[in-house]
């Protein structure tokens, strides 16, 4: 007597048969009929001809065959919207019957049918039901709002669903609160912008109420609600961590999370002297441990979880090193997050323990799990200088087993542990040669060439083992390739007499017989230099190199503290911020950690306003790994170099790696002339490591030489070409940025302008309320060109009612950096005698055009080509009707500068170079055929995330 | 939310799917297969995997694979945290959980999982309040509802949902009054080589299983509370009062619950009470290697230790293992290379022992790795922390009921290196 049975089918046709059975006039066979229908689409059989015949049954007072005839209306009615209304009086009805179950039921039902008619018919019953007597029905009815919103956003806001599920907040039943909390935080994820969940003092402390007494489930919403309000002050932060701290305790490790979120944030903004601080730290540490004694899944989400923490707040689990200890069953994803974290908690006072334990798993069976062991033991070397010999010692060790792969994992960190502690353990060499036989992976093959070429001078036989290696270059992979070519100069370059045969050799192999550019290139570079100037390649090829960093395998801080706002999600499963890989990511917000505020009097003035502004005595850390558009944006943050910028030329030459230092004795003479033209522009040596030893020329100086010959020019065009341009950049008209509704009367229009080199922010602001406005003062959060107020927003008398004053606010580009998305947002909070408001803008990308952006016509050349083809971007400008020299002409007014203009196939070419405020350069081609309105603009960028914006700015100067 | 969740057999046949909100095509398995393909075996199929539109969380449990479809920013811990509840309403309404009794029962399966969640957000998971909603089957009632006609499924409003004790169910009755509770304590350890421990702690749980007429309020102290200081409680019980008095009290569920599950780890605490000497030795250029193994008691208060059973993974080069048990049965499976010895009670006056000698493939290097040792036993009447209860007391109902508690240590992942 199973349900099995209902799987069985006959010859006849299991549809007919089905639909004779639920045709009959006999209850119990209707319903066995409907429980076969059921049992068939539950796996996955197409049962939808029923239709009609079950929502037949639909009319009973069997609340089992009821529930039953639901659950396939749920299924199907999107297919057969038309039969689906035939339930709707049913349904209508239901939501009236005196069983609140039953109201329940048909409101929770509605919702899921997907179907326009349906939820029309829909929206009285539930309007009833989020008022009805039962909480039961509350609580199911708030679910269903998110449901409807999920169908059809506008009706939900139309019918004012949002504010009856706002009030819901405030409900009495605890569970009526925490499924309004999840309804409200599912429909505020499509709707980012909209104040659905404003929370206040007095929200909060309900929903701290509610806390205590809803379900687990519930708890999980409350808590990740709780993490997006930011406190007003430290006593409030610590208040709510006082309530929220009880959760740790609790069975369900959801709740644990996000309680742990909760907590991690607000600490915060705790002062690290209060006792209250140290308790916190304390309380942290056991639910965590006791995360990992649960099931496997868990313990990953868990593990991946304390990652972060760990790189955050290390103390908290400093103590905690052999809970990560590796079990030999536990399963692999679950082994390589532990020793992870064993590797970021190593310090001196545990290596001992941990070394012996990485020892171990470097004989088991995984070979993933093995290899990462041995690496691990490399990393601890370059993080603990006292173990490093420990280190060597125990790597050795597991060299002597001979097991392949340990072997090959074991040289490729040994290398490593070269560059971390040059000139100490360089004993083991011949340990390692002794297996250079064995290698078979390009990373150790390489590794290995790259210790003979390096330690050349010691190993005696390092020609003949570098030849054997030679033998089967075109076979070897391009790593290999690229590392033995430079291994055998370096050796050239230490011992010359002897192996002059084999540089010749190698390179010709790596010129005349590869077809790989990388290797080709570097190639000719060591022959030019090899046969111009010996002593110069010496230099270059054997220069002293920098030491190698201490983890490079650390998130990046603005990024770990964006992803501790998202503990416990997909995201701090992934180490990736949710924009980058939600689906949609528009309806995604940055979140920020709160600063940590001292007093409460300062979280009044806008110096800490909640716009994510970074806790101050953190350092302002360049990105190890961040990309181009990070590194030159991060340049900004040094004070600007107030001297010529040909000074820094020569240093910063020098300082570029191999290939650039190659390619500058390369080009020889000529290279005199480009420093000075190059300037301080990162056009040139951008992509090596020397890059970062640019500083941003200050826009002030070259400007005032150029901004006279542009104006001079402008003018110039003024007359011929007959289009009115202004001395200056082209100014949007003012459009409204702060809404007085949304500041308490207070109105704010603006727009930006450039005009001989000063950047303003011209605002209107309008006093709209009852009262006498004063007191104003500006503040913007860091934003990704380092916009910030030259001077104090200087309003002179009070502002009346009714009154406005415009203003015109001088701006610089050296406040701090950060990117922002989208990269032209500014946040802005602006002050008066009422209150503090926040507003967003995003400004046009040609306010930051600098006047000195003409490139030198050669310059413009070489770095075109220099700029790899991945980086081009191409628009297209629609409708404009200007001529060529129109187009140069005003262009030119907002900066941007031809350099070229050609005629080819009868269409214009016009080649135009910018440059921005922080140095980063851009260059224009833009298309013309004189027939056509429709221009094509193609924009090379070592920085490609601004081409988008420049195109922006192409698009307005133009059509402007 | 969580959007569908789909049931997939160790064979890789989905055998249910369920859908909360829209239906998502069950093609997204496809992802699933492959990451299952990947893994070596079913425990090592990790349990988020992306897809490019939706995110595939899965637990494995009872030979099949819970995946669970989400579209958007959920908190993976909550999904799983969901999936294993789903397991044990299965386990609790069947008896056991398995393939087969899933498609047997297949539509208060499906009834069940629609009562748990709606539209993605959980509803009842309590199974109190299931078993109120929906019943489960049980074979009296199955065939007294084919002669009476009437249903599986209960028509009144589940009273517990809306109280404040949402996790008790109204109107209890028993004749027999009775309250047990068992606490439980698993060892996890490593031992090394040499016999010293490497890590040790105590995972325990207090299960209770409470059958009391009407609202009864328990508390629960112990002598000994302050080893508890890493604790997770079943929501009944009152944090506040622990807090300030260190007494667990609350109104239980209808039936079996965890009461609480602690953590102890502290070193000096965790008594290991067994040791094993083992000499196992591979000899160069020999084709036979030595196997002995010997299990002694170390400190274990003066108790016995029962259900001895020995485990371990041989390393492949191991061809076939010839050995002697002073005691209890042994099998080595020279496919799997995993040899178990079922060792029974250890009698300290005679140590079981077993000993013999493997035999490599001929010709072969002696293999790399070390089999670790796994050790599982069972010491009745002991709480290896030494925690114990002190008192169990009743307020709210006027009866009085049978009380009892029982005590058991058990290894949970005690593992020997060698």
């Amino acid at each position: 007597m199973t349900d099995s049975k209902y799987f069985t089918t006959t010859k006849k046709g299991e549809i007919f048969e089905l639909k004779a059975e639920l045709n009959s006039d006999k209850k119990e066979k209707k319903k066995e009929a409907v429980k076969k229908v059921i049992a068939s689409m539950t796996v996955g059989k197409d049962v939808s001809a029923l239709f009609p015949d079950v929502v037949n049954c639909m009319q009973t007072d069997n609340l089992e065959l009821k529930k039953l005839v639901y659950l396939y209306l749920m299924n199907y009615a999107k297919s057969q919207p038309d039969m689906a209304i035939m339930a709707v009086n049913t349904f209508v009805k239901d939501c009236e019957d005196p069983n609140p179950l039953i109201r329940a039921l048909a409101v929770r039902t509605m919702g899921c049918i997907r179907v326009d008619k349906i939820t029309e018919y829909l929206c009285e019953p539930l309007r009833k039901c989020l008022k009805d007597e039962d909480p039961y029905v509350r609580k199911t009815a708030a679910v269903c709002v998110a449901k409807l919103h999920d169908i059809n956003a506008q009706l939900v806001e139309d019918q004012g669903f949002l504010d009856t599920l706002k009030d819901l907040i405030s409900d009495s039943n605890p569970m009526v609160v925490a499924n309004a909390v999840a309804a409200l935080s599912e429909i505020a994820e499509s709707h980012p912008s909209s104040n659905l969940l404003d929370l206040n003092p007095q929200s909060i402390n309900k929903l701290l109420t509610a806390l205590n007494e809803c379900t687990e489930w519930g708890q999980i919403f409350i808590l990740d609600c709780l993490a997006n309000y930011m406190p007003k002050d430290d006593r409030e932060a610590q208040s709510i961590c006082e309530r929220v701290t009880p959760r740790l305790s609790h069975a369900n490790s959801a709740v644990v999370l996000s309680a742990v979120k909760v907590l991690m944030k607000f600490m915060e903004m705790l002062s690290k002297d209060l006792d209250y601080y140290g308790t916190l730290l304390k309380k942290l540490a056991p639910p965590l441990v006791t995360l990992l004694s649960a099931e496997p899944e868990l313990q990953y989400v868990a593990l991946r979880n304390i990652n972060l923490i760990v790189q955050k707040r290390p103390e908290i689990l400093k103590h905690e090193m052999k809970v990560f200890f590796v079990k030999y069953n536990d399963p692999i994803y679950v082994k390589l997050e532990k020793l992870d974290i064993m590797i970021r908690l190593a310090s001196q006072a545990n290596i001992a323990q941990v070394l012996a334990e990485l020892k171990e798993y470097a004989t088991e069976v995984d070979v993933d799990f093995v290899r990462k062991a041995v690496r691990a033991i490399g990393r601890c070397a370059i993080k603990v200088e006292q173990s490093a010999e420990r280190c060597v010692s125990t790597l050795l060790d597991l060299i002597q087993t001979k097991v392949n792969y340990v072997v090959q994992e074991a040289i490729v960190v040994i290398k490593d542990i070269f560059r971390k502690y040059p000139n100490k353990y360089e004993s083991v060499i011949a340990t390692l040669c002794e297996n250079l036989d064995s290698l078979d992976e390009p990373e150790a093959r390489a590794a290995m060439i790259w210790i003979v070429g390096e330690y050349a001078e010691r190993i005696d036989n390092a020609d003949e083992l570098l030849e054997s290696f030679l033998e089967g270059f075109h076979d070897e992979s391009t790593q290999v390739q690229l590392q033995l070519l430079t291994a055998i100069v370096k050796l050239f370059l230490k011992k010359p007499t002897e192996t002059q045969e084999l540089v010749q050799q190698v390179l010709s192999l790596a010129t005349q017989d590869s077809d790989n550019p990388d290797l080709r290139d570097r190639g000719y570079i060591y022959w030019r230099l090899l046969s111009t100037d010996p002593v110069a390649a010496k230099e270059v090829v054997l220069a002293e190199k920098p030491l190698i960093s201490e983890e490079t395998d650390l998130i990046e801080p603005t990024l770990l503290d964006e992803l501790i706002c998202y503990i416990g999600t997909l995201a701090s499963v992934y180490h990736k911020p949710p924009s980058a890989f939600v689906e949609g990511s528009r309806g995604v917000v940055h979140k920020s950690l709160p600063p940590r505020t001292g007093s409460s009097e300062s979280a009044e003035s806008p110096d800490t306003a909640p716009s994510g502004v970074q806790a101050p005595e953190q350092p302002a850390v360049i990105p190890t790994q961040g990309d181009l558009l990070g590194d030159l944006l991060n340049l900004d943050l040094g004070p600007p170099v107030s001297g010529p910028p040909m000074a820094t030329s020569s240093v910063q030459m020098g300082a570029v790696d191999l290939l650039g230092g190659g390619l500058d004795s390369l080009m020889g003479d000529e290279s005199e002339g480009l420093r000075s033209d190059v300037g301080g522009s990162p056009a040139m040596g951008g992509g090596g490591s020397g890059g970062g030893s640019f500083a941003a020329p200050s826009t002030a100086a070259p400007a005032n030489l150029a901004a006279p010959l542009g104006s001079g020019l402008g003018d110039l065009f003024d007359l011929t070409g007959g289009v009115g341009t202004l001395p200056g950049s082209y100014v949007a008209p003012k459009t409204v940025w702060l809404p007085a509704m949304k500041a308490k009367g207070l109105e704010i229009s603006g727009t930006f302008s450039r005009q001989v080199g000063s950047i303003s922010m011209d605002l209107v602001l309008t006093n709209k309320a009852l009262q006498v406005m004063s007191d104003f003062a500006i503040q913007f959060n860091r934003n990704s060109f380092g916009l910030a107020p030259a001077a104090p927003l200087q309003v002179h008398a009070p502002l009346a009612p009714n009154q406005s004053v415009e203003i015109s606010l001088p701006l610089n580009t050296v406040g701090s950096v950060m990117k922002m998305d989208p990269l032209n947002n500014l946040q802005v909070a602006v002050k008066n005698n009422i209150d503090v408001f926040y507003f967003s803008t995003l400004y046009p990308l040609h306010i930051l055009f600098v006047e000195d952006g003409k490139m030198e016509r050669q310059m413009f050349l070489a770095t075109w080509k220099d700029i790899p083809n991945e980086n081009e971007a191409q628009f297209q400008i629609k409708d404009c009707s200007l001529n060529a020299d129109a187009i140069s002409s005003k262009l030119q007014g907002s900066n941007i500068f031809t350099i070229a203009k050609r005629n080819v196939e009868g269409q214009d070419m016009l080649y135009q170079s910018l440059k921005l405020t922080n140095g980063i350069w851009v260059l224009a081609e833009l298309r013309i055929q004189p027939s056509n309105p429709s221009f094509m603009l193609s924009l090379k960028c070592r920085a490609p995330e601004v081409a988008p914006y420049v195109f922006q700015a192409y698009e307005t100067v133009l059509k402007n | 939310m969580i959007h569908s969740l789909f049931l997939i057999n160790a064979s890789g046949d989905i055998f249910l799917e369920k859908h909360w909100k829209s239906v998502v095509s069950r093609s997204v398995c496809d992802y699933f297969f492959e990451a299952q393909e990947r893994a070596s075996e079913a425990e090592n199929v990790p349990p988020v995997i992306p897809t490019p539109h939706h995110y595939l969380l899965s637990v494995y449990r009872h030979k099949i694979f819970f995946v669970a479809v989400i579209q958007t920013e959920v908190p993976p811990l909550f999904v799983i945290e969901f999936l294993h509840r789903v397991v044990d309403t299965f386990q609790d309404y069947f008896g056991v959980c398995s393939e087969v009794m899933i498609k047997d029962n297949v539509v208060v399966v499906y009834e069940v999982l629609e009562e748990m969640l709606d539209n993605g957000f959980p509803l009842a998971t309590e199974s109190n309040i299931l078993k109120e909603l929906i019943k489960p089957p049980t074979i009296l009632r199955t065939v007294v509802n084919t002669i009476t006609g009437s249903t599986n499924v209960g028509d009144q409003l589940p009273t517990g949902q809306l109280s404040v004790v949402p996790w008790r169910r109204t109107g209890v009755k028993y004749t027999n009054n009775e309250a047990y509770f068992d606490v439980i304590e698993e060892i996890d350890a490593i031992i090394d080589k040499s016999g010293s421990t490497i890590t040790a702690e105590i995972q325990g749980v207090i299960d209770a299983c409470v059958k009391l007429t009407g609202m009864p309020d328990l508390t629960l102290s112990f002598m000994n509370p302050r080893l508890l200081d890493d604790v997770s409680f079943h929501p009944c019980v009152r944090f506040k009062r622990w807090e300030s008095e260190r007494i667990l009290s609350f109104i239980p569920p209808d039936g079996n619950f965890r009461l609480l599950s602690y953590h102890v780890s502290a070193q000096n605490l965790v008594a290991i009470p067994v040791y094993v000497k083992h000499n196992i030795s591979f000899r160069d250029g020999s084709s036979l290697g030595r196997f002995e193994i010997t299990v002694g008691p170390k400190q274990t208060m003066g108790k016995t230790i029962e259900g001895v059973m020995v485990a371990s993974q041989m390393p492949k080069g191991v061809l076939n293992m010839s050995l002697t048990p002073s005691q209890g049965t042994h099998i080595f499976d020279p496919v799997t290379k995993l040899l178990s010895w079922d060792v029974g009670k250890i009698n300290p006056q005679k140590l079981p022992s077993l000993k013999g000698t493997m035999s490599l493939q001929a010709g072969a290097s002696k293999p790399d790795e070390n089999p670790t040792i796994n050790l599982q036993f069972k010491i009745q009447q002991l709480a290896i922390s030494g925690l114990k209860v002190n008192r169990l007391d009743m307020y709210g109902e006027k009866y009085k009921p049978f009380k009892g508690i029982k005590y058991m240590t058990k290894a949970g992942k005690f593992q020997v290196r060698t």
